[in-house]
């Protein structure tokens, strides 16, 4: 018995040894490419080491490119135009690139392996976008689900953000994960205090990173985060804007409504806020104040179903029903949305029959 | 039959009468993911022809020159994969070093075919019907070129039902799997020709 089971062991350990050191050599020569000169915009280089695909190589030199599927090629946003050096297309890269891409030579960076000198070019805010460790400074319950997360900046102790835009907060292994994963959500704070990022987050039921803040975040622990991204922000305009939200979707939109506050923006503007009763309302105190601090803006919430206790004398129906009866024409008027898929399209039909052009309806969907 | 033409109608029989996808219904999943353009098929069909030719080969030496003397016939199983999986690594590597063109056209395919069962079953094939070095080969390759047949004509096939109004229901995996059983008893009017086992 014992002796065979010793040859056994032996047979397998001397097959898989041998075949393993075949893969070490393979892969020290064979898959070894040296090193690699990256030129991103022409005005920066690097020198990495290739043989890795290009979004794993360029996230070692802490340049991020928006990625949902974590490089595995099925989400289709981390896409580069690469200049010279990237080859042919794979066919894994195909589905997501169109015609008009091809030709100028867009890439899906998670699947280009990076084996010769690459020249790339990439939208300027994505050098922008770094790593940040912070301390939870302060975590406020607004509503009896959503609640207000704000970090102090440590490493790098300033950000730089556009209102509107989002951030990546990662979360650690804990009960519900095994691997850290990442979340994106709006800032809510304003542009101008580079030191903190204000965020507000929603419980949903088992969700990863919704349960992890509201259940295990305490003041004062570390957290990561990467960013900012998104092309979700105030266009520099002289039409009116109207900008609707749902639950934890005024994060954006206070944090644009506070920039125009301090910039001093004159332009009409109405905020339409849903959400379902009284207890789901919240920042009214806040909104009030910046009605007074911005002459031409309202504050419009509205309610679904509301509770008779609510006492509530506002406007009362779904959100795009409310819109409809306070909109005239939308002909000078542009949009920004932020909540749910389902009503943000609900929103984007009644604002173009309204008149409002398709192309000035700025969105960001809760995925 | 004489013995240096067996090697021959193993090649045939492979082909035609003992398909491997269409009489053993081995590696499905792949036949039925990639299916669906002629340009990729033609790529995965490659390079399943490439692996299980040369994967027989190579498990053949390693079954009859290390198990054999060493009684370890039952260990083939995960010798086998470990054969495979280690092979197909190294020649992934190796064609995305030389040529771009067969990379991008068969290299990203390799690492699927790994986990195809039926490169695993064309080297367990080899092994209890007896083979010999040569026969194995032509096995091998007889398989992988039925393989690539049959996922040729599927994606000929499937090509044209895109233009087809088909039940809800049936779309997709539904009707591919309807339509792999017509084509698997059509090939069945080869079986009396040749008989491997």
């Amino acid at each position: 018995m014992l002796p065979a089971l010793i040859t056994s062991v032996g047979a397998i350990t001397g097959i898989s040894a041998f075949l393993a050191v075949l893969m070490v050599i393979a892969d020290a020569t064979i898959a070894n490419y040296g090193e690699v000169k990256i030129t991103i915009n022409d005005e920066k280089e690097f020198v990495v080491k290739g043989g890795k695909p290009l979004l794993g190589t360029l996230m070692e030199q802490e340049i991020f490119i928006p990625s949902a599927c974590g490089g595995r090629g099925s989400c289709g946003l981390c896409k580069v135009k690469v200049e010279k050096g990237a080859g042919q297309y794979l066919p894994t890269e195909l589905p997501w690139i169109s015609e008009e891409e091809k030709a100028e030579n867009v890439r899906l960076s998670c699947q280009l392996k990076v084996k010769e000198d690459l020249s790339i070019r990439i939208p300027d805010e994505l050098f922008n976008v770094k790593e940040f460790q912070a301390t939870v400074a302060k975590i406020r319950d607004l509503t009896h689900d959503i609640k207000e997360v704000t970090f102090d900046l440590n490493e790098p102790s300033e950000i730089s953000i556009r209102a509107g835009q989002f951030v990546q907060l990662r979360v650690p292994e804990y009960e519900l994960t095994d691997e850290p994963v990442y979340r994106a959500y709006s800032a809510a704070s304003v542009p101008s205090d580079k030191r903190h990022v204000e965020l507000e987050i929603r419980y949903v039921p088992n969700g990863i990173c919704t349960t992890f803040v509201h259940k295990y975040l305490k003041e004062g622990d570390p957290v990561v985060f990467n960013g900012p991204y998104g092309e979700f922000f105030l266009r520099d305009t002289e039409r009116e804007i109207i900008c609707i939200a749902g639950g934890s979707g005024m994060a954006p939109i206070k944090s644009i409504l506070l920039d125009m506050a301090e910039k001093g923006s004159n332009r009409r503007t109405r905020y339409f806020f849903g959400a379902r009763s009284k207890r789901d309302l919240f920042l009214l105190d806040e909104m009030k104040e910046l009605e007074e601090r911005m002459p031409n803006f309202r504050f419009i919430p509205a309610l679904s179903a509301p509770e008779p206790e609510d006492d509530w004398d506002g406007e009362i129906g779904l959100i795009t029903d409310v819109v409809a009866k306070h909109m005239e024409s939308g002909d000078n008027t542009e949009a920004y949305l932020c909540g749910s898929p389902g009503m943000i399209d609900a929103c984007v039909k009644v604002l173009t029959d309204k008149g409002v052009p398709e192309e000035l309806i700025y969105y960001d969907k809760f995925g | 039959m004489n013995g240096s033409l067996y090697p021959v109608a193993i090649l045939f029989a492979a082909i035609f009468t003992n398909n491997i996808l269409l009489t053993n219904y081995l590696g499905m999943c792949s036949f039925l993911s990639v299916s669906r353009e002629l340009k990729t098929s033609v790529g995965l069909g490659v390079a399943v022809t490439f692996v299980m030719a040369t994967t027989s080969v190579l498990n053949w030496l390693v079954y009859n020159k290390i198990l054999v003397p060493l009684e370890l016939e039952y260990l083939r199983f995960i010798v086998f994969i470990i054969v495979i999986a280690a092979f197909v690594q190294i020649v992934e590597m190796v064609i995305e070093r030389v040529s771009e063109t067969l990379y991008a056209a068969l290299g990203i395919f390799l690492p699927l075919i790994t986990v195809n069962c039926a490169i695993l079953g064309v080297s367990l094939f080899m092994v209890i019907r007896e083979y010999s070095f040569i026969e194995s080969f032509t096995f091998g390759l007889g398989s992988g070129i039925g393989w690539f047949l049959a996922i040729l004509a599927m994606a000929g096939i499937r090509q044209k039902l895109k233009k087809a109004r088909l039940p809800k229901g049936l779309e997709g995996a539904g009707i591919t799997l309807v339509i792999t059983g017509m084509m698997a008893m059509a090939f069945m009017g080869f079986s009396g020709m040749i008989n491997i086992g």
